[in-house]
């Protein structure tokens, strides 16, 4: 099972590492990140395998979104499964 | 991996165009509550819906959350209440309607439907005394829907119902004129009403359907129109196709909740509904559609031409994405839950005999119009007639859900708040129909209904 972590927010030094470092704490292992800076804007889509989270993935999707708010960034974590039901026959 | 650009679409529907599930609705079979004795019949149902439904509106939550996508309302619907309700007394039936309404707060759902009664043929004496109570039992309960169908093409026109309708309607504005005569807004008069339709006010659970079943409501208008307006000014088979491909997206959306709520719930997957309904929420309406499709304002000459093509292309995109459609499955035309609608309604664009012509081609009918206060019932009957009319001729469902809001005229506007939004108050004809609808029995069933 995999989801999907999106960051968006103002750039600032740290970003990639510090939502990295809260993935891996959580036991969400990141599979692929893809990222740009537009101007000031920081954008970022990470896949992460969530089989072996160390808690219910809905309070995974809280945590992620309450760090984000923390440090003045919006995350959100949403699983595959809507993406590929929407996007592949 | 997924594509980045799939990924932005997605969230881009959610986020800035309105996309979510508009319902998730749990149908239960109350068949095995009945019962002689009136307060066992009560808690019969009040235990099967508080057991069966008690993990609704958590369940919905969870894949909210997991899914990041907005599921808007948790919806129960349930069997025909004048189907179980028997022998009761006209008070037995309101005690049933409070006991639905305690069930529907115990869960924490927003609505309840299937106060109601089948009567497109003739009418039972259960029938009738349910009849009797609607308006009271809408004024003393809050979340209870109520819904009668009077027609269908197999059976023709029940117009002694229909004059039934009419007086129902004013009472129940009457016993609400205090609330905007709210109490119109959760009643629903069918033709050809289907058994499986996830949509309140005019949701109950068939008898054809098993004991319990799960249906779900997809919704999106945003995401269609904003599809439109990227589409540019293309021909109309191109605008099919965008139209189409949207509508495949969004309801794969809903088979995937759907699927996912009824395996966690252990309960059936009943039918996922194919329809665009619209909210008052800016960027969420079917008639900004219409005038994102090249109309000045809903409601111009081409108004239905192009409701009938969205209409279409919302099915022929729905159908594949899901493995059982069914319900209303089309286009919602509201008015006070549609922006767009109120706008149309406001500037003199919309009327509500091009809403009726409209209701030819879309799905449903004349949805939460407010008409002046003192519109007599024969005229509110023979507003019924028309509506039905259309759906009994041309084989598809068609439903009045009208306000006869107390003390207001036209140019008023009532505000109902939430999701059933705000609406002015629409002009109606008022020549009398009252000899017509007076002369009572059936119409009879259109030479078309002879299939076999």
């Amino acid at each position: 099972m995999k989801a999907v972590i999106t960051v968006t927010g103002k750039d600032t030094l740290g970003i990639i590492a510090d939502v990295s470092a809260i993935c891996s704490k959580f036991g969400a292992n990141i599979v692929d990140i893809s990222q740009s800076v537009m101007r000031d804007y920081f954008a970022m889509i990470m896949l992460v395998d969530i089989t072996s989270l160390n808690m219910p993935f809905t309070e995974f999707v809280d945590k992620m979104k309450e760090h984000g708010t923390a440090k003045g960034l919006v995350i959100q974590t949403m699983h595959e499964d809507i993406f590929n039901s929407m996007h592949r026959i | 991996m997924l594509n980045t650009a799939d990924i932005l679409e997605t969230i881009n529907m959610i986020h800035e165009e309105n996309l979510d599930i508009r319902t998730t609705t749990m149908g239960i079979s109350l068949l095995d509550c009945a019962d002689s004795d009136e307060k066992r019949l009560c808690e019969n149902i009040y235990n099967k819906i508080t057991t069966c439904a008690r993990n609704l509106v958590k369940t919905g939550e969870n894949i909210e959350k997991e899914y990041g996508i907005p599921i808007i309302n948790k919806r129960v619907a349930v069997t025909p209440i004048s189907l179980i309700g028997g022998h009761l007394s006209p008070d037995g039936f309101i005690n049933v309607a409070k006991t639905l309404d305690r069930a529907a707060d115990t869960l924490g759902i927003n609505f309840i439907g299937g106060f109601g009664a089948l009567v497109h043929k003739g009418m039972t004496k259960a029938d009738d005394t349910l009849l009797s109570v609607i308006p009271e039992a809408l004024a003393e309960t809050k979340l209870v829907c109520s819904s009668v169908n009077v027609a269908t093409t197999k059976a023709g026109i029940n117009m002694d119902a229909v004059a039934r309708m009419g007086k129902i309607v004013k009472r129940a504005a009457y016993l609400t004129r205090d609330n905007g005569s709210i109490g119109c807004a959760k009643f629903v008069v069918f033709a050809n009403a289907p058994e499986d339709n996830p949509f309140m006010a005019g949701a109950f659970h068939g008898v054809g359907e098993g004991d319990v079943v799960l249906s779900v409501g997809v919704s999106g208008p945003g995401v269609v129109s904003s599809a439109i307006k990227r589409a540019g000014n293309c021909d109309f088979q191109t605008l099919a196709e965008t139209i189409k491909k949207t509508a495949f997206k969004i309801t794969r959306v809903g088979q995937l909740v759907a699927l996912e709520a009824s395996k966690r719930l252990g309960v059936p997957f009943g039918i996922v509904d194919l329809s665009l309904a619209p909210t008052p929420a800016i960027g969420d309406s079917v008639a900004h559609i219409l005038e994102e499709m090249g109309l000045e304002s809903c409601g111009a000459c081409g108004t239905t031409a192009a409701l009938a093509l969205l209409n279409d292309a919302v099915k022929k995109g729905g159908v594949m994405a899901s493995s059982s459609v069914g319900g209303l499955s089309g286009a919602f035309i509201p008015v006070s839950e549609d922006q767009g609608m109120i706008d149309a309604v406001t500037c003199g664009s919309l009327s509500i005999e091009k809403l009726e012509a409209m209701t030819a081609v879309c799905s449903v009918g004349l949805d939460m119009i407010v008409i002046p206060g003192d519109t007599s019932e024969d005229v509110i009957s023979g507003i019924i007639a028309d509506e039905i009319s259309i759906g009994v001729a041309n084989t598809k469902t068609t439903a009045v859900r009208v306000i006869p809001a107390y003390g207001m005229n036209v140019g008023d506007v009532v505000d109902y708040g939430g999701l059933l939004g705000h609406a002015p108050v629409i002009k109606v004809n008022n020549y009398s129909p009252a000899k017509f609808i007076a002369r009572g029995g059936r119409i009879p069933a259109p030479i078309h209904s002879l299939k076999n």
